[in-house]
């Protein structure tokens, strides 16, 4: 469904990326692990649009997305929840997800994915009012997760989605990104530094190093494999 | 005790107030979206002024009916100011940003001086003429007219901003371009918007001044100045507190200029404005 392949990309002049490649099936969960500033990010923001790559190419559905900006991916079926989950966060929690659904134009469509975004989290519904600036960090996972299921994407990028929540909360955000997957047939890429986490939730994995696609394998080997045993899980 | 000169000072300062929170409206809104503070702002008033000013002269056509020309004409100006000059500054450092706005500023105040010379002009005979009696408060028709026509604009504003689906992209826009971006908002298109609306604002309270305010190309620099003293007592991209503080700069000139000086009443405004960045550099109306 996503192909990123071989691409090399600057972030303000200085190169971020030299050669990652990352497949995602449709259908998959696909999770991308690697330590802090291996560019797992910059890779999703490419994929999102907001930066372009110097080498490579993406293709998402056969269709070349490299050079899209990103005001026009969420219209192809693609969200990303950012890293920092980027809210707006002196608007209410309503219209943030007024703002998630900026693509979508069927007033009964729009009613269709907010219903289902109260589904998975039904704190939300009940705090439709209040500022997204105020809500507690769990919340706003919640409501960053939310807002970009309002797009209705067919492909779900996530940042970290697991980063600066209460331990418990964790738990039910890996939860509801299965639940994304199974039930409502999302396709998953997520980028993480919950390895083993993200791992065993994932169908396949790759790991990234220094902007490098260094080993990719199924969720379940590359837990087991020497390598990632012993760089992520301490072991 | 309170005489009807009182009444009649604090009345007209809040008319001429609405109009400043008016411009000022249009200039906190660029600021909002962007970060850039609009030098040519004032001098998007003048070319509202003038526009009702030739129409008026040529054809006899009445400021209020060219409001909506100098609206319009505004808008599509701050929208090619937009694209052919912001667009190009619009990560650079500050100061060029500021030459920039101030560039067309220039540009826009010497073209004036060219075509128009620096007489004073002024609209006599309007639709709207002559005052009416409040127990004893006398208020000039044409600045009653312009003061609801400000308000009525303000509001406008307000409410595209704050209930509209174009205005909370513009409101995504000014809070994060990235985030707006991957939502799916075409973040230049409302930086264009922006600009088109920031300058309409500015024309229409041009054209509703031109029936009792004097018209020549540096009027801009006024009303620009006390614009920018509003949007920072508001607050910078406070909307609400630009309003709030356009009113009270009405206020203040209009009382001061009763209880002392009439010449130095914009030395109050001033001092009111020094006083707000001493104590409250957030602006009245802001939140740290």
């Amino acid at each position: 469904m996503l192909s990123i392949d071989r691409i090399a990309v600057d972030y303000d002049g200085v190169p971020a990326l030299h050669d990652i490649t990352v497949r995602v099936p449709e259908g998959a969960i696909v999770a991308v692990v690697g330590s802090n500033g291996s560019g797992k990010s910059t890779m999703l923001k490419t994929a999102a649009g907001l930066l372009h790559p110097s080498r490579g190419t993406i293709t998402f559905e056969g269709a070349d997305i490299s050079r899209t900006p990103a005001h026009e991916i969420p219209k192809m079926g693609i969200a990303l929840v950012p890293e920092g989950r980027k809210l707006f966060g002196k608007m209410s929690v309503r219209r943030n997800l007024d703002m998630g659904a900026y693509t979508r134009t069927s007033r009964a469509e729009i009613e269709r994915n907010l219903e289902r975004v109260f589904r998975f989290f039904p704190r939300l519904s009940e705090r439709l009012s209040q500022q997204a600036g105020t809500l507690s960090g769990g919340e706003m996972q919640m409501l960053a997760i939310g807002r970009a299921m309002m797009s209705n994407p067919r492909l779900l990028m996530l940042d970290e989605p697991s980063l600066g929540i209460a331990p418990n909360l964790v738990d039910r955000i890996f939860e509801v990104i299965a639940d994304l997957n199974a039930k409502e047939n999302l396709t998953i890429l997520l980028v993480e530094q919950n390895v083993s986490e993200a791992l065993s939730l994932a169908h396949f994995g790759y790991v990234i190093q220094t902007g490098r696609t260094v080993l990719s394998d199924t969720g379940k080997a590359l837990l087991d494999s020497p390598m990632v045993r012993k760089a992520f899980l301490g072991m | 005790m309170f005489s009807t000169e009182l009444a009649q000072t604090l009345l007209s300062g809040v008319l001429m107030g609405l109009i400043f929170s008016l411009v000022a409206v249009g200039l906190t809104l660029i600021w909002g979206i962007m970060d850039i503070v609009n030098f040519a702002h004032g001098d998007f008033l003048m070319s509202g002024m003038y526009i009702s000013y030739w129409m008026y002269a040529l054809w006899g056509i009445d400021p209020l009916l060219s409001l909506p020309v100098s609206g319009a004409f505004l808008f599509f100006l701050g929208m090619v100011a937009y694209r052919l000059v912001i667009r190009r500054i619009l990560g650079a450092p500050m100061l060029i940003q500021i030459f920039a706005t101030f560039g067309i500023m220039i540009l826009m105040r010497y073209l004036a001086f060219y075509f128009f010379k620096p007489n004073y002009r002024s609209i006599q005979q309007t639709l709207l003429s002559g005052n009416i009696d409040l127990h004893g408060v006398y208020l000039s028709i044409p600045q009653l007219a312009a003061a609801a026509g400000a308000f009525l604009t303000t509001g406008a504003v307000y409410v595209l901003i704050h209930k509209t689906r174009v205005g909370g992209a513009l409101q995504a826009t000014a809070e994060d371009r990235e985030a707006a971006a991957l939502m799916g908002i075409n973040t230049d298109r409302m930086f264009t918007l922006a600009w088109g609306i920031g300058a309409a604002t500015a024309g229409i309270a041009g054209s509703l001044l031109s029936t009792f305010f004097y018209i020549f190309p540096e009027v801009g620099g006024i009303f620009g100045l006390i614009a920018f003293v509003a949007v920072t007592l508001g607050g910078f991209g406070n909307v609400a507190g630009a309003f709030v503080a356009g009113i009270l700069i009405g206020v203040v000139e209009a009382m001061a200029g009763y209880l002392y000086d009439p010449a130095l009443k914009t030395v109050f405004v001033y001092v009111l404005f020094l006083g707000v960045l001493f104590f409250r550099p957030q602006g009245l109306l802001g939140v740290e």
